[in-house]
């Protein structure tokens, strides 16, 4: 098959914006994206928030698939993919057409590099995307490995999970161990997708607070030739658009 | 099937070359009697002494049941679509197919990718991107295509069973009703189905003849594949049962 040219992707020809967010377990993406979106809503944005692996579609089978471990590297990757073009197709593309900023929680990339990194191969993944659409913004939480271990495990969560710790891969009898292991190799592609595809990295070390004034510096450095779709009281507007009356033509 | 190989981007985990048995896909679009060929082939072959498992298209333990309730939706899009059968057929290929393969076994595919192919082809006229995504297949020994026209076909469909919302490709919205949709999504599929017969080689059986003259002509050409790859049984082997 011939070959395909990932990074000459032209932008999506829609009049919203796609921001998203990428980065390892525990690196800390999701917090950002929500402070991101209460304040692009507080400037009377209106948002649509996707997340990774949420479509009515498939979210069943892949949890089935993950219980009795029957999943396969390929069916593992093809599930996402349809998690992904669902998602595309019924929640990412009509915000974008409507004007509409939309915030995913992680996209093509975490494929890329989390679907490599279980044994697929490195073309094939990318082919299988090469019906999405480039974001406008991506940003990338870049963390040492070691930082997002202690997170997830201080945190709420207290444990890894099968998948998240890559415990399909036969990489550790340990838990943490294989999370080390399988995560280490995931933010090793990831680097080469930062330069393969241009995200913008951002420092997740640093204190919340002081990633989210970097991030939103970005976005609203590049929201500067948006021409936002909003309501004119924000969010309120839909509730009293309801008692308007009717105006004569 | 000592020379094995992927359609396109392989599984990399997966080194194909040690698979020993036989892999026929048989192709067609809906209603042409293919599952009813495939049981009397598994019958003759089994009879010959072979080992054979047949393998449906959308039949996966993975994927069946949320094919069926996508397609209860009827909201589903072109990707989504094409990527379920994907995800179907890889689940098939490596807990069915590739093991069978492994042991020897005859594998007996009840459609495979090129209906995924042409499917994916009548609602995008794109051919590259399906054609990717199945590049973990295998390409089989032997694809026989039972080729039928729509005139035939139709009536088959109506004295057999209703049509059907999927099989007339009411999704295009390419008529009016069950009828003329069938009809025009059914001429795309065979015409498709017929450019890709030339590229990939099938071997093409006219499935308006009797069951019996379909049924020798598959049985012919199967038997073909199996004496050039020196795997033709002459005669039965019972001299060990004497002892």
């Amino acid at each position: 098959m011939s070959e395909q040219p990932p990074i000459s992707t032209p932008p999506h020809p829609y009049p919203g914006k796609l921001i998203i967010v990428e980065g390892i377990d525990g690196s800390g993406k999701s917090t950002q994206l929500l402070l991101l979106h209460k304040w692009l809503e507080s400037k009377g944005h209106k948002v649509f928030f996707t997340e990774w692996n949420s479509s009515e579609l498939v979210k069943d089978t892949t949890k089935r698939g993950k219980k009795n471990k029957s999943l396969t590297p390929t069916t593992f990757s093809l599930l996402h993919a349809t998690d992904f073009a669902s998602r595309l197709y019924h929640e990412i593309l009509p915000p974008l057409k409507a004007g509409m900023l939309v915030l995913a929680d992680r996209y093509m990339y975490t494929a890329f590099a989390r679907d490599v990194v279980r044994g697929v191969s490195s073309e094939w993944v990318r082919k299988l995307y090469s019906f999405s659409i480039k974001p406008d913004m991506a940003f990338y939480f870049k963390v040492p490995i070691e930082v997002a271990i202690s997170r997830l495990l201080g945190g709420t969560r207290g444990q890894f999970k099968y998948y998240e710790a890559g415990m399909d891969m036969n990489l550790s009898q340990d838990v943490t161990e294989s999370f080390r292991t399988f995560q280490s190799r995931i933010l090793a592609q990831y680097d080469k997708i930062v330069d393969e595809y241009q995200l913008i990295t951002l420092d997740a070390t640093k204190d919340i607070a002081k990633q989210q004034d970097a991030m939103r510096r970005l976005v609203d450095e590049a929201l500067k030739d948006y021409k936002p779709k909003r309501g004119t009281h924000g969010r309120r507007s839909l509730f009293w658009r309801r008692f308007d009356v009717p105006k004569s033509e | 099937m000592g020379d094995a190989h992927y359609f396109g981007d392989g599984l990399t985990y997966l080194n194909p070359s040690d698979l020993k048995g036989k892999l026929i896909a048989i192709e067609g679009t809906d209603g042409v009697g293919r599952s009813t060929h495939i049981e009397l082939l598994q019958e003759w072959l089994e009879v010959q002494g072979y080992g054979v498992i047949t393998t449906g298209w959308t039949r996966s333990n993975l994927m069946s049941k949320t094919i069926e309730v996508a397609k209860e939706g009827n909201t589903i899009d072109r990707w989504s679509l094409s990527l379920l059968y994907a995800t179907d057929f890889a689940d098939r290929l490596e807990h069915e197919i590739i093991p069978a393969l492994r042991s020897g076994f005859i594998v007996l595919a009840d459609r495979y990718i090129y209906t995924a192919f042409a499917r994916d082809f009548v609602r995008s006229a794109d051919r590259k991107w399906i054609r990717d995504v199945f590049g973990f297949a295998l390409v089989p020994d032997l694809v026989c295509y039972l080729r039928i026209d729509v005139e035939t076909l139709a009536l088959r469909v109506i004295e057999t069973k209703a049509m059907n919302y999927w099989e007339s490709g009411m999704d295009l919205r390419l008529g009016n009703d069950l009828y003329d949709s069938f009809k025009k999504y059914q001429s795309l599929l065979i015409e498709e189905f017929d450019k890709m017969a030339i590229e990939f080689n099938f071997e093409v059986v006219d499935a308006r003849k009797s069951l019996e003259d379909i049924q020798d002509e598959l049985r012919s050409k199967i038997q073909q594949l199996l004496t050039e790859e020196g795997l033709a049984r002459t005669a039965p082997v019972v001299e060990d049962a004497q002892l």
